[in-house]
Formats: C-alpha cells, sequence, structure tokens
C-alpha cells in the first residue's frame, strides 16, 4: 500500500541518515570544541510570541489552534525562537552566550518547486558579541564546521546590509525612490537598478557610478581597496571584521558589496556560503543586533545556519570523480580545477570516520 | 583563478531571441557556428552553451544547471519568484505586452461596465493578474497555452493579454491593442551562486557585452 505524505517532506532511510548522522557529529564536534551550548525548542510557537521578532522572507506558513483556540505556528527558523529564549531564559546571565542548534525549521512553498516544507537546520548564536569580533569568531566556526563536514571548495560570501543604505544617505536619497531601488536590489534586478538611479537625474556623476557599480563588486579584499569617498566610508564595516579573520578563514571569503538576505531581522554583516557544486546556498547568517531588543533583552547578535540536506548533496557532488552540479551531471570546470582534492576527497563516508576519530 | 579558466555554461533561448542571441555571442568571441548547424541538438558541451525555450532558461539557470542565460523581460516577469541575477538589458527582442480586443466597440469596457468582470485569455497569468490589479479592475484570467488570438474570436474572452513585436498576428485576426502593459526586451540573467563563485568569468563577459 502507498500511503501519501506532503510534497517537500520526506522519509529518511538508514542509509541517509548514517551520512546525515556523520555530518550532525562533525559540526557538534566544532561546536563543543568552540563552547557553544546545545538548546531545543518546541516546534510549536505561539505566533504572537514568535511575530515580536517581526516578519520577514521567512514568514510562518503552518498555523493551528490549541484546545482554547491560541494560535500556534510551526517554527519558520530558530533565530527567533533562541532570541525569545534568551530574553526569556537567560535574562541576568552574563554575556556573551554561546548556543548551537540542531533542529527542523518549516517552511512555505511554492507549487512545483521542490522546495521543502520541512528542512533541517545546523546552526550558532552568539549573543552579546559586537561586531567586529562577534562576527568575525561566527565566521570563524563556520569555516571550522564546513572543514569538519568535509566540504573542500565552500566560499562564503560576505556583505553588510547596511552598506548600500550608507551609499543612499550619502546620496541623500529617501522616501518612495530609496525603496523602489532597495526593491531592485533584493529582487537581484540590476538593470532595475540602474534605471531607478537614472531615473533620479543626480548632478553628482561620481555618486551615480557609486549607486550603480558598488553593488555588482564581489570578490577578494581588494575589492574593499578599490573604494573611495562614501564607499569608503561604507565599507568600514567589512574592512574591520576582515582585518580580524584568520588567513585560512580570510581565504575563503568573497566579499559581496551587494549581497542581501530576505530576513528583516539582519542589521550589519550577512553571509552566504556556497559550493560550486550546487546552485543554491548552503546556508546563512548575519548580524541582528536589534532582534534581542524587540524581546527586552538588548544584545548585540550574530549566528548562521546551515541547512544540512544541502550540505549532503553538496558533500556527494564533491566526492563524485569529476565532481558534479546539483543535477548530477559532470561539469567541465571541475576536470580543470585542483584534481588532488577529488581523487583524495574524503567523501561522505570518510568524513563522517574523521568525525568519530 | 583567470577568467579564462572559468568555463560558463550558457543557456541561449531557441525560438525568436536565438538569431540575435548568437550573433551576440559571436561578437564577443564564443564560437557559435556548430550551434546554428545543428538545429536538433540541445547540449554543446564544447562551446559551454546549451538550448531551451526561452520560458525554461530561468529554471535552468536558477538551479545552476547553467551559470548564466539570456530570455525575455517577459518571462522573467512571469516567473518572477526565481532566484536569479538581472544583469543586462540586451536591447534586442523589443516586444511589447498589451491588451487587445476585437476591433470597434471595446467588449471588454463593455464587460467591465455591465458584469463587473472582464474574462482575459493569456499565456501570462502573472503580469495580466498583476496589470489589472495595479490598475484596479476584476479580470477572469483564462490561462491558454497555444495560439491566445483565437480566445476572442471564438466569444471565450472579452480580451486577450500577450505579447507582440509587430501587432501583425494581432491585425490578421480583427484585435486592436487598448493598452500597452509593459516593453520586454532580452536580458542576461546568472545563477546566485555562479555569480559569486565565477565572478572574475561573468564580469568578462559582462565587460565585453556592453562594449559589444
Amino acid at each position: 500500500m502507498i500511503h501519501p505524505i506532503p510534497s517537500g517532506t520526506r522519509d529518511v532511510l538508514p542509509d541517509e541518515m548514517r551520512e546525515l548522522r556523520a555530518i550532525l557529529a562533525a559540526a557538534h564536534g566544532v561546536f563543543d570544541a568552540a563552547g557553544y551550548g546545545e538548546v531545543s525548542t518546541p516546534a510549536l510557537e505561539y505566533e504572537d510570541t514568535l511575530a515580536i521578532g517581526g516578519v520577514g522572507g521567512a514568514l510562518p506558513a503552518y498555523r493551528l489552534f490549541d484546545e482554547q483556540g491560541a494560535v500556534l505556528t510551526l517554527r519558520s527558523d530558530m533565530t527567533v525562537p533562541i532570541a525569545r529564549l534568551v530574553a526569556t531564559r537567560f535574562a541576568t546571565a552574563e554575556p556573551p552566550l554561546r548556543l548551537c542548534y540542531v533542529a527542523h525549521a518549516y517552511r512555505g512553498v511554492r507549487p512545483q518547486r521542490g522546495q521543502s516544507r520541512e528542512f533541517l537546520q545546523a546552526g550558532i548564536e552568539l549573543i552579546g558579541a559586537p561586531a567586529p569580533e562577534g562576527t568575525a569568531e561566527a565566521l570563524t566556526v563556520l569555516c571550522d564546521t564546513l572543514d569538519a563536514v568535509g566540504l573542500k571548495r565552500y566560499r562564503i560570501g560576505l556583505g553588510d546590509v547596511a552598506l548600500y543604505q550608507q551609499l543612499l544617505d550619502a546620496s541623500g536619497i529617501e522616501g518612495e525612490p530609496r525603496a523602489r531601488i532597495l526593491n531592485e536590489l533584493v529582487t537581484r534586478d540590476f538593470v532595475g537598478l540602474e534605471r531607478e538611479i537614472d531615473e533620479l537625474r543626480l548632478d553628482d556623476a561620481a555618486a551615480i557610478e557609486r549607486l550603480k557599480r558598488i553593488p555588482q563588486l564581489r570578490g577578494g579584499p581588494e575589492v574593499l581597496a578599490r573604494l573611495d569617498g562614501a564607499g569608503h566610508a561604507a565599507a568600514e564595516g567589512l574592512r574591520s571584521v576582515h582585518a580580524l579573520l584568520e588567513p585560512r578563514v580570510a581565504e575563503r571569503v568573497i566579499f559581496d558589496l551587494g549581497l542581501v538576505r530576505k530576513l528583516d531581522y539582519y542589521s550589519g554583516a550577512i553571509f552566504e556560503v556556497y559550493d560550486p557544486t550546487l546552485g543554491v546556498t548552503l546556508g546563512g547568517g548575519g548580524r541582528y543586533d536589534d532582534l534581542l531588543g524587540r524581546f527586552g533583552r538588548p544584545l548585540p547578535a550574530v549566528g548562521w545556519a546551515l541547512t544540512v540536506e544541502r550540505l549532503h548533496i553538496a558533500l556527494a557532488g564533491e566526492s563524485s570523480p569529476g565532481g558534479s552540479d546539483s543535477l548530477g551531471r559532470t561539469r567541465p570546470e571541475a576536470r580543470s580545477s585542483d584534481g588532488r582534492e577529488r581523487t583524495s576527497g574524503p567523501g561522505v563516508r570518510s568524513s563522517g570516520e574523521e568525525a568519530r576519530a | 583563478m583567470s577568467a579564462l579558466q572559468e568555463r560558463l555554461t550558457i543557456a541561449v533561448p531557441r525560438g525568436a531571441l536565438m538569431r540575435e542571441a548568437l550573433d551576440l555571442l559571436d561578437t564577443i568571441g564564443i564560437d557559435t557556428s556548430e550551434v546554428r548547424a545543428n538545429d536538433r541538438k540541445l547540449l554543446f558541451e564544447e562551446v559551454g552553451i546549451v538550448t531551451m525555450r526561452p520560458s525554461d532558461v530561468p529554471t535552468y539557470v536558477e538551479a545552476g544547471a547553467a551559470d548564466i542565460g539570456i530570455t525575455g523581460k517577459d518571462v522573467l516577469m512571469e516567473q518572477s519568484e526565481r532566484e536569479v541575477y538581472e544583469l543586462l538589458d540586451l536591447g534586442f527582442g523589443r516586444c511589447v505586452m498589451v491588451l487587445a480586443s476585437v476591433a470597434g466597440d471595446d467588449p471588454a469596457a463593455e464587460a467591465l461596465r455591465r458584469l463587473g468582470v472582464m474574462r482575459v485569455a493569456t499565456k501570462y497569468r502573472k503580469i495580466a493578474m498583476a496589470h489589472f490589479e495595479r490598475t484596479g479592475r476584476q479580470a477572469e484570467i483564462v490561462e491558454v497555452k497555444g495560439s491566445v488570438e483565437l480566445a476572442p474570436l471564438t466569444g471565450m474572452v472579452d480580451a486577450i493579454v500577450d505579447l507582440t513585436a509587430t501587432g501583425t498576428t494581432l491585425r490578421e485576426n480583427g484585435l486592436v491593442v487598448r493598452e500597452e502593459i509593459v516593453v520586454s526586451t532580452a536580458r542576461l540573467i546568472a545563477n546566485p551562486v555562479a555569480h559569486k563563485l565565477k565572478a572574475a568569468a561573468i564580469d568578462d563577459l559582462l565587460e565585453r557585452l556592453r562594449a559589444a
């Protein structure tokens, strides 16, 4: 008999579970060593409580009523529940707090897009550690985790949500035009972004160039060095983080001056994790210095989450001969890149062995 | 890694945009002769080109099966939920999304006045719905896959929303343009991960396309 389960959910059988376990064991090893204590929160929360965290791209999609008629919702991420937990259970604890989690989160899906309603996240929250030191620590733990999991070719995109805002401030762009420009940036439409900036008919040619070109810059530290004037000032946050990164972390970082993330609680540095074997991000995070304050415990904070299923796919992709993309198709550039990494690549199985060792 | 070593896979649209897309790639030094000579083949690994219908380009690019792609703005608007970067307006393939109905007294205006709602056939459900919402009119969208012009002629709908380049097909079917909704041209799009990991190659290509 075939009994269906909802689209975007799945059963995990022992072969896959063993490999996911190995990934999680590796992650836990890093979290433990870095002093992050694991927490667990309920999958169901009061809608009103989570709503304090504000709404963004991860609007809770599933709601139900309890016996008294209160509206419960399935959490859409772990950052907001942990902000709630810190305000409630660590109301007087001396910061910084280092917390980690492995938990399922739930999001609505668009029909026929192959998206997951339920997905497993592994992540950390570093609370009470301001920029740039806290950001640098979070990035270091992120690299350690990805290394321990066994990924060789990952990169971390590092941007700053305040950067473009500062450029708009510098040119005095406010109100409706500002909202339209930011919308083009969020929807990744540089054609629209340039059109909106042209429509402002600014006199300052340097400002026009800055507003159009800076969000399209990405690459190594040289992209920060190339900035001058208002651009240089706006990138101060990124430079100060970069100055604190160890070389092994810094070499993984791609500065991305146009990076944006959907969740609206981010306030400073933001990051995304990429692997050449996958067309989508493996996870991401950033600073959310205002979120804890909404719950009554104003503390600067930074955190990130990796989607465990995607780590698994990327690991499988990296360890397959020649490297392959998300469709399992061998990609030409994988053959031309560093062959040593692949022939000796640990793959999913051996990364687990490393983690258990 | 230099731009030359980073190979890009380009999704090229078949159909109306194909010839100009290939011409453009030729001018920036990508040899497309094999693609032109081979009408059936879809995957050209040597030159890093995959060909597909325009509406599939965002799908392949979003998934990372192609790093960059060329498709119409109409397709991007209709699939606005796709997570791809829109990098450049390539300028060619210009056409207009219009609201059209049978010549003479506008049956759509008549329907709206007397029935409070008009029936509109289209292949572009999202663009049409957004347009009517923006202009404060109720419309019942009838999605069709083939020749949209047929729908008002049979009386199934009061109007159509469709893409037109020259207006010839509309005219031949006795339809007149009532409103222009949006102008569409070909766009260059990129996968968000490739946009970071192959930044040098993509920027190099952009540079050459801007100069072309």
